[in-house]
């Protein structure tokens, strides 16, 4: 729950960040995050806000753990089920209608 | 190192940077030999540092002479009991109580939240405070979010507060902040201690520059270090080098996420919604300053100031015989192994929880149950 996930900023409106995340676009909310984020910008995120940009020099280092979380780790993985539920969490984030 | 080369080629973890890791492996077997002192022990205040340690088998490749307890590091589970009853007295009351997860089977001290619901109260899963208020926003009920986390999850209750939630909504606090708990563990006179492995992603918020009073009054080394076994390592790593050269300091192994100053404006917006108060922690007894409370400009959205909490309407429920055996304080503290429990793998299971730490993904108990039930704890008593 304290974990995060990292997602790369398609497009801002409004105080809100629309998110890949590995394919699946979600809305972020912008109130907490340290600096101000634009498209192409890194973001980690938790409970459906952006807490951090990420430098994009390193990136690769953060995305790895939750590549391999993701692609390797079962449905019942309590770990992939954090990072999963962040994911989700950020779709729960009052939107826009850029789900998807 | 023969034997270490055997541990990694049986092991199913590749590290990222396979050459790295070895290097830092065996930077810390040197720094950990009994040549070098004697045992060290360590502690990390955080669920998803033990998952990672868990998940990717890192205590079979740590040395004997290292000790990795997992401290106080999982919100849920340090959730005190009286929380939990308050959430479910308002439950039983009639509100609609929405929350994360994990909170839903958290024993309170007769009933969890799972239990109010299964007699008819109104209780919704929320994966963010943010989808509480919609939940408010799309109802006439009264929608109390009973919120759990530290700092890092605070700072999303806070932004939705300041953001103006409707009317109907409001938050029962059961949010923890972590710095002062680490001076309670260090100040247990029966830790073995020597140095804090702290929280990336906590750290994120408040900054690394945080710990720096608490190294000065215990003289002991803090370390920031991220999620990812090489980040582990790595940070193990500085943490042991600081135990051995007697170094109280903190060191950033995690600078792509951690700044000495950390967040400012989401540190802003924590303190301008929150104070820190002294409260009991599960297991930990009172922490000054250690749960997160709404201050006085909020009590309109404080559901402790807004309603009556019934506590005495729970005083008739028996709480469960299994309860008394449960040792997830002491688990909490550091002072007890999951295995050290009676009813662990037994009449405790994820399925039918005992307490807390079974409950939540980032609890030990629920950790070591799921990644193999007894990892190698080195020389744990």
């Amino acid at each position: 729950m304290c974990l995060g996930v990292p997602g790369r900023v398609i497009e801002v409106r409004e105080g809100i960040a629309t998110v890949d995340f590995w394919g699946v676009r979600r809305p972020v909310r912008l109130d907490v995050v340290d600096q101000p984020v634009g498209p192409g910008d890194w973001v980690l995120n938790h409970v459906g806000f952006a807490i951090r940009r990420i430098p994009e020099e390193e990136i690769g280092e953060t995305l790895a753990l939750y590549e391999t979380l993701l692609s390797e780790a079962s449905a019942e993985d309590s770990m992939a089920r954090d990072v999963r539920a962040e994911i989700a969490a950020a779709g729960a984030t009052a939107g826009d209608g850029s789900t998807g | 190192m023969n034997s270490l080369d055997q541990k990694e080629l049986s092991r199913p973890l590749q590290f990222r940077d396979p050459v790295r890791a070895k290097g830092l492996l065996g930077r810390l077997h040197r720094l950990a030999s009994p040549d070098a002192g004697p045992r060290v022990s360590v502690m990390h205040v955080c669920g998803s540092h033990e998952q990672a340690i868990a998940r990717f088998g890192l205590r079979s490749v740590l040395p004997e002479g290292l000790d990795v307890i997992m401290g106080p590091g999982c919100p849920v589970c340090v959730t005190d009991m009286p929380e939990v009853d308050e959430a479910v007295v308002l439950a039983r009351q009639g509100f609609r109580i929405a929350t994360y997860g994990d909170m839903l089977r958290v024993p309170g001290t007769a009933i969890s939240l799972a239990d109010a619901q299964a007699e008819g109260a109104k209780v919704d899963v929320v994966y963010s405070v943010s989808q509480a208020v919609e939940l408010a926003r799309s109802s006439t009920d009264e929608v109390v979010f009973f919120a759990s986390g530290f700092e890092t999850t605070a700072v999303a209750t806070a932004a939705v507060l300041l953001a103006g939630p409707p009317a109907n909504f409001s938050v029962l606090s059961a949010h923890k902040y972590i710095p002062p708990v680490m001076e309670i563990v260090a100040e247990m006179p029966s830790t073995r201690v020597q140095g804090f492995l702290a929280a990336g992603h906590a750290a994120t918020i408040t900054g690394f520059g945080i710990f720096e009073p608490f190294v000065e009054r215990h003289g002991l080394p803090v370390v920031v270090a991220g999620f990812e076994p090489l980040d582990i390592l790595a940070g193990l790593a500085k943490l042991v080098e600081l135990v051995r050269a007697g170094r109280a300091t903190v060191a950033n192994m995690y600078p792509r996420c951690v700044t000495r100053e950390g967040n400012r404006p989401a540190q802003e917006r924590l303190w301008r919604v929150f104070r820190p108060v002294g409260g009991r922690w599960r297991g930990i007894a009172h922490v000054p300053n250690g749960n997160l409370r709404l201050r006085d400009e909020f009590a309109h959205v404080d559901a402790r100031r807004r309603f009556e909490i019934d506590l005495a309407s729970l005083w008739d429920e028996v709480p469960s015989p299994l309860a008394e055996a449960c040792v997830c304080g002491n688990i909490m503290a550091g002072l007890s192994r999951p295995t050290d429990c009676r009813l662990f793998g037994s009449e405790c299971v994820p399925e039918r929880p005992v307490g807390a730490c079974m409950v939540s993904t980032e609890g030990s108990c629920r950790i070591w149950h799921e990644y193999g039930g007894h990892p190698d704890l080195g020389g744990a008593p």
